[in-house]
């Protein structure tokens, strides 16, 4: 076991299909790897479940996100409705709800929308200005289009720059390199 | 019948489905990438474009000198007056919002039904519905009548110590209406974000790489960044979908609320939510049928795209088709003698000439030739046809506003509605605003998806087997 070394993120090494990807990808994870990701230019299910990622926090932050949207708007509904700004509109009485039904509802889902939308990029560590991997000029001009990558990262216990290659060459990627932080 | 037209020999057929292909074989990860990034990333600017963003701009040009002397001179000099208080501005209003329908449907509905097709239409319909709310939204803005406090709409804390009435469906449409501009521009967006990342890593200028780089938010193809997105991209669309029922819905019940011959009916939601697909699917159509010809697409927007998109429109027209028929029933069964008016009056009183336009754009003509496959993908035909049904479309929301209004419960108090040359003036300048963005989203961002075009590739499929055994 090799101390991470200062100035190496990880080992990348480049394949033609997705198939050798998932390949890869799952003898390493077999092997003990856990500080290891892959890069697809679509999202490649199968990628995901061989490294270990198999469900995430974006449902549940909808979810919270919606139910609060409902309660916001429902309850300053009410609030204007009842005692702000009481009305009287053909007689109904100042509390009626059905009517505050539809902005409540159109509410949920604007609120559990942006959740959605708003808490995926944040989860995703997103925006972000700077990523060592693109330093990798192959990454760069190929990760995005027609490549499939993956990246056993110096912070792994296992990493070891001699051996970790020779692990990832016994997969026939196109090349692998080191990306530099 | 004329399926026999398409012979198994057919190139354009798949054999194993019988159906259309989606996508044009001999298509690779890469040359789908260059195809649809080269539009953007071309320096060359075509002239074509250009003549069509002159017309475009000057388009905008009328609706800004238009929407001037409106809030110079206020609503008088549009047509509205009593009894036709609602003219233009609502008609024009719920046509441009229906249009943008479609594209919301094709992004979220469809993708909730897994119709892989629509992945090559859904980024250019979607930013469709976008440019059609801007337009729309215009149309109740500068209809409040002080457009500079249309702010008033919001519940918010003022010293004037008022708040809105929520008991109005026009205050249920701000929240529909805003809404529905929220989350259309927050999915196409998110859609859009792998996309930019692509551009970034191809674009050749300094420049390029900037802007694209911000845009795309520093996206790396990451898998666990790819699962978090799809279940946004799911999870936005199965709120798409509930939210663009309600927002004709919300729309049709600023007319079935009031109790109005010809408006207070309970058929409206759901035809006004078919109506709004129908004239959306022919403003897709319109936009696609010279899109992929200029730009040589047809490997990826392919016949099966315009026969579905036909469909489409031959289903959501057979509902209008069955509204406007319960519509004349009901005035019959209501027995209601205002009901019955109304009815004979908007086909046979003086404006009755709009109705029958309406019926032959929107019923005769479409629904009796889309049945055919051979016609649904000739694109002549569809071009024509998709022009024809956004003029039935507009009339049916003339029909709806105008006929039901300008003769009311006293003769004494009976008018006409003649539309002044402001009124065109800003109905046209939408159109030059529409064609303008739409002009410059086609030279600026990926009109078509390339990550979801790449998903169905033949070579995107990993092989389980090949993965057990080392490939």
């Amino acid at each position: 076991m090799a101390v991470p070394r200062e100035g190496i993120y990880g080992l990348l090494a480049e394949f033609e299909t997705p198939t050798a990807l998932v390949h890869a990808a799952k003898a390493a994870h077999d092997a003990g790897w856990r500080r290891l990701d892959c890069y697809a230019p679509y999202p490649l299910e199968e990628a995901a479940e061989v490294i270990g990622f198999h469900r995430n926090r974006v449902p549940l932050l909808t979810l919270v996100g919606g139910l609060m949207g409902l309660c916001a708007m429902f309850s300053l509904e009410t609030w204007i409705s009842t005692l702000a700004y009481p009305l009287n509109i053909a007689g109904r009485p100042t509390y009626s709800w059905p009517a505050f039904v539809v902005p409540a509802y159109e509410w949920t889902i604007l609120f559990a929308g942006l959740s959605a939308a708003f808490g995926m990029l944040a989860l995703n560590g997103l925006p972000s200005l700077y990523h060592p991997l693109f330093n990798a000029p192959n990454f760069r001009s190929s990760a995005t289009v027609d490549k499939f990558f993956l990246c056993l990262e110096a912070t792994d216990p296992k990493f070891d720059r001699a051996e970790s290659r020779a692990f990832l060459e016994g997969f026939q990627p196109n090349s692998v390199v080191e990306v530099e932080y | 019948m004329a399926t026999k037209d398409f012979t198994t020999e057919d190139p354009r057929i798949d054999p194993l489905t019988g159906e259309l292909r989606v996508i044009a074989p001999g298509q690779s990860f890469r040359s789908v990438t260059a195809k649809i990034a080269d539009i953007v990333l071309t320096p060359h600017t075509s002239l074509g474009w250009l003549m069509l963003l002159s017309i475009g701009g000057s388009g905008a040009t009328l609706l800004l000198v238009a929407v001037t002397w409106l809030f110079l001179k206020g609503v008088g000099i549009w047509a509205i007056t009593q009894p036709v208080a609602w003219g233009f501005a609502i008609i024009n209003f719920v046509w441009w919002i229906g249009i943008g329908h479609a594209g919301t449907l094709i992004s979220a509905i469809l993708l909730l039904f897994k119709q892989g097709w629509r992945n090559s239409i859904n980024r250019f319909a979607e930013a469709m519905t976008i440019f059609a709310v801007v337009c729309a939204g215009i149309f109740p803005l500068i209809h409040v009548g002080r457009p500079w406090l249309a702010y008033w709409l919001f519940p918010y804390p003022n010293t004037m110590n008022v708040w809105p009435q929520f008991r109005s469906p026009l205050l249920w449409d701000v929240f529909a209406v805003s809404t529905y501009a929220t989350i259309s521009v927050v999915f196409w967006y998110v859609g859009l974000v792998p996309d930019f990342g692509t551009m970034r890593d191809r674009a050749k200028s300094k420049f390029g790489q900037y802007i694209y780089g911000m845009l795309s938010l520093g996206w790396r193809g990451s898998v666990r960044h790819w699962m978090r997105y799809e279940t946004a991209s799911l999870l936005l669309a199965g709120l798409a979908t509930p939210l663009v029922l309600s927002v004709h819905t919300v729309i049709s019940f600023d007319f079935a609320v009031a109790i109005l011959p010809g408006w207070h009916t309970t058929i409206f939601p759901p035809y006004f939510v078919a109506g709004a697909v129908y004239s959306g699917f022919a403003m897709v159509l319109t936009l696609a049928i010279p899109l992929r010809k200029f730009y040589h697409l047809e490997g990826l927007v392919t016949d099966r795209h315009i026969d579905n998109m036909g469909k489409v429109m031959l289903a959501t027209g057979g509902i209008v088709a069955y509204g406007y028929g319960m519509e004349v029933f009901m005035s019959w069964y209501s027995a209601s003698h205002w009901e019955f008016f109304m009815m004979w009056n908007r086909m046979f009183g003086p404006i009755g000439w709009s109705y029958w336009v309406l019926i032959a754009c929107n019923i005769a003509i479409p629904l009796t030739t889309l049945w055919v496959r051979k016609w649904r993908t000739n694109l002549v035909f569809m071009f024509i046809m998709s022009l024809i049904v956004n003029t039935g479309m507009w009339f049916e929301r003339f029909v709806i506003v105008v006929t039901s209004l300008y003769r009311d419960f006293l003769p004494s108090s009976w008018g006409t509605y003649r539309a002044t040359k402001w009124d065109y003036m800003t109905y046209a300048g939408t159109f030059g605003l529409f064609l303008t963005l739409f002009l410059l989203f086609i030279r600026f961002v990926p009109m078509i998806p390339m990550h979801e075009i790449k998903m169905m590739l033949p070579t995107a499929k990993v092989k389980p087997e090949a993965v057990e055994a080392g490939d």
